[in-house]
């Protein structure tokens, strides 16, 4: 797999100034054993592991899955659509493609125990699906926010016989269960792995999770050129910590001809309360400045000081102070722009791609099809969208969050009212 | 040198932490100075940071509350330069917002900072070896100490590397996990002490030393000093949640005090002829 590494690091660990192992010192052995295991059976495919992955990613994932073309969205925007359908994926959404290869790693590394943090829910239900799969023993652990946000994701993890801690610190989000997962392992790193949830933390995770995901964009460039017969002009996905964006972007990063954008959260505003230490977003490509932040330097949400602000989104999997390093180094260099939309746009595309295409998507998602709607019209002539995962775990959110705004293309919301107590 | 090695000169040092500005300002003042009455030979000095990854819930509460009460980078050079304590003391934060002070990119302006208001060294809980070159430079520029953890699991060439770094002393994690205060303590200690011996540098145990027996059992063991933080934690949280007179909690921070120099002065008289040895 070690032609998945086309954006690879700068130096180990490092892309440009970015990266890094930030972390206490108990981790350490720990991140060197991964970072030893990494290399050998991800990238030298030692005892045939990357051929398991593969085979299983097919037989249980559903493996190789469309690229479609968006006749409606086509025809409105008048060019060619084309929408990479992670959605479609098992569990509904690309989490499984890292959560699969890290659990099987975690087995041929003899780990006995796997530890997750999730936002949306999307990871931790893609991590207790796999290690449902493969045998493997999973604690999660979950803002209690995110918790009561995400009923049916919680619900999912616990069906696969995962546990799910609730996280009360903070504000009870993303970032504080990262933390207390951190610490988890920290207590019992010999026998426990952390499935890290994207392509942020200390090195190997950034690299490791990028090169799980890469099949994203190699399965999309190999089926543009049988299906096409011409790569994209422009490739969309939505950016939380920026797995599936990493994923989408990794084998067209050389291909300096295919344009970039990582659509992050611009939330109800890109202005920060200094005072309040909240940034009403998650745009950390587009606002954040370079810190450290669980275990790596990367761009960041802070104040003046340095402490990490508490993010918003209405998208609860796109809610992080932080973003990966790699998508930070290629902001910084160029060849990704890091573009947003708010909540607002977000919602409204919820709403469209569910009645053009019969698609509904995750509020993650909706970001990147917010922005192809503003902007395509500098997009060029083939744009190929990643559908991160699918609209069904956020049902309930969309109801509330739908019913305080006036999109004139959704539903008649004073029937839903009722129905969401 | 910074005042440090001598506060391990004379028998076992008693190194206690607080959280500067837990639960208030001018509380916090008045329990760290309760800290050297009851006899701390160095004092560790938390700077809060809003993401304590290895922290347990005692001290992320801590956190918690002293950011809630107005703590900032700058306000904690404030309550260094308000203390009326004469034992050399050390900052413990991460590293984020060492790197984010001041105008100039990287560490050196918080060092210097930190040298002007009379601070000792660091101790920065996610800075490893492999990434301290720039704060370590600043800091033999000043002449403050940095001081690492060695953890239970650390060993070989690892070991190595941070030891060829640390200056001040070695942080000893007891155990691994989190901080937070246990009812014993671990095997694990000793291991680490022994593979520590050949290193001339003054080893000080902590995570999980909460009482005077405890104290006594780590340095009978061959530590050069203890650290205790949660369990001084634990007495300013239960006090201010009680509603006590700050009076009251500082005069049981001295005494949790001298119960732990008590027990390590019991500890180092089992290893004196040892002691006389070397």
């Amino acid at each position: 797999m070690s032609e998945a590494s086309e954006t690879d690091e700068t130096r180990p660990g490092k892309f440009g100034e970015y990266g890094g192992q930030y972390v206490p010192e108990a981790l350490m052995p720990a991140i060197e054993e991964l970072t030893d295991a990494y290399q050998r059976y991800v990238l030298d495919n030692e005892d045939g592991f990357m051929d398991e992955f593969r085979q299983r990613l097919r037989d249980f994932g559903g493996r190789p899955i469309p690229l479609q073309r968006a006749d409606r969205l086509s025809e409105r925007y008048d060019r060619e659509v084309y929408l990479k359908r992670e959605d479609l994926l098992h569990g509904g959404a690309h989490k499984l493609n890292n959560a699969l290869g890290q659990v099987l790693l975690a087995k041929y590394m003899g780990k006995e125990r796997i530890v997750a943090e999730t936002g949306a829910g999307q990871h931790g239900t893609a991590t207790a699906m796999a290690a449902a799969h493969l045998d493997v023993p999973c604690e999660i652990y979950m803002g209690e926010r995110d918790i009561n946000r995400q009923r049916p994701n919680v619900f999912r993890m616990r069906l696969n016989g995962s546990e799910v801690n609730p996280v009360t610190t903070g504000r009870g989000t993303l970032k504080e269960a990262i933390s207390e997962t951190m610490r988890d392992w920290a207590t019992n790193v010999e026998d426990t792995h952390y499935v890290i949830g994207s392509i942020v933390g200390p090195h190997p995770f950034p690299a490791m999770v990028r090169d799980f995901h890469s099949v994203i964009s190699k399965e999309a460039k190999r089926q543009f050129d049988e299906q096409v017969g011409t790569q994209p002009d422009a490739v969309l996905a939505c950016a939380g910590g920026g797995s599936n964006t990493m994923g989408a972007f990794a084998a067209f990063v050389p291909d300096e001809s295919v344009g970039l954008y990582a659509v992050e959260a611009g939330g109800s505003s890109l202005t920060v309360d200094e005072e309040a230490g909240v940034a009403p977003n998650s745009a950390s490509l587009s606002t954040g400045t370079e810190g450290v932040l669980h275990g790596a330097r990367t761009k960041v949400l802070q104040d003046r000081d340095g402490q990490i602000m508490e993010s918003h989104s209405v998208s609860s999997g796109l809610d992080y102070a932080g973003v990966g390093p790699e998508l930070a180094h290629l902001v910084d260099t160029g060849r990704v722009h890091a573009v947003n939309v708010d909540d607002d746009a977000a919602l409204t595309e919820f709403h469209r791609l569910s009645q053009l295409e019969g698609i509904i998507p995750a509020l993650e998602t909706a970001h990147a099809f917010a922005f192809l709607e503003r902007d395509h019209e500098s997009l060029g002539e083939t744009v190929m969208v990643n559908v991160s995962g699918r609209g069904d775990k956020d049902l309930e959110a969309a109801i509330e969050e739908t019913a305080k705004r006036d999109i004139d293309i959704a539903p008649d919301m004073s029937v839903f009212q009722g129905a969401m107590r | 040198m910074s005042r440090i090695p001598e506060a391990f000169a004379d028998g076992p040092a008693f190194v206690p932490y607080l959280a500067a500005g837990d639960p208030n300002y001018e509380d916090s003042l008045r329990y760290v100075e309760a800290l050297e009455a009851g006899g701390a030979d160095v004092i560790e000095l938390g700077l809060p940071f809003s993401e304590p990854i290895a922290e347990g819930p005692t001290i992320q509460s801590a956190v918690v509350r002293s950011l809630e009460g107005g703590m900032t980078p700058r306000r904690f050079f404030e309550f260094v330069e308000d203390l009326d304590v004469s034992v050399p003391l050390v900052c413990m934060t991460y590293y984020n917002l060492i790197y984010q002070f001041g105008e100039e990119e990287g560490p050196r302006p918080f060092v210097e900072k930190a040298a002007e208001v009379g601070l000792d060294g660091f101790v920065v809980p996610d800075l490893p070896a492999e990434e301290a070159d720039p704060l370590r430079d600043a800091c033999d520029e000043f002449d403050l100490d940095l001081i690492f953890i060695v953890a239970p699991t650390t060993k070989g060439e690892r070991l190595q590397r941070i030891m060829s770094q640390v200056s001040g002393y070695v942080y000893v994690q007891a155990r691994l996990g989190v901080t937070g205060a246990q009812a014993d303590v671990s095997d694990q200690t000793t291991d680490s002490l022994s593979r520590l011996s050949a290193w001339d540098v003054p080893k000080a145990v902590g995570f999980g030393i909460s009482s005077g027996d405890h104290a006594e059992r780590i340095v009978a063991g061959g530590a050069d000093g203890i650290i205790v933080g949660s369990a001084l934690v634990d007495i300013v949280a239960q006090g201010h949640e009680a509603g006590d007179d700050p009076a009251e909690i500082a005069r049981r921070l001295t005494d949790l005090s001298e119960e732990l120099v008590a027990g390590a002065g019991r500890g180092f008289a089992q290893r004196v002829p040892k002691a006389e040895r070397t």
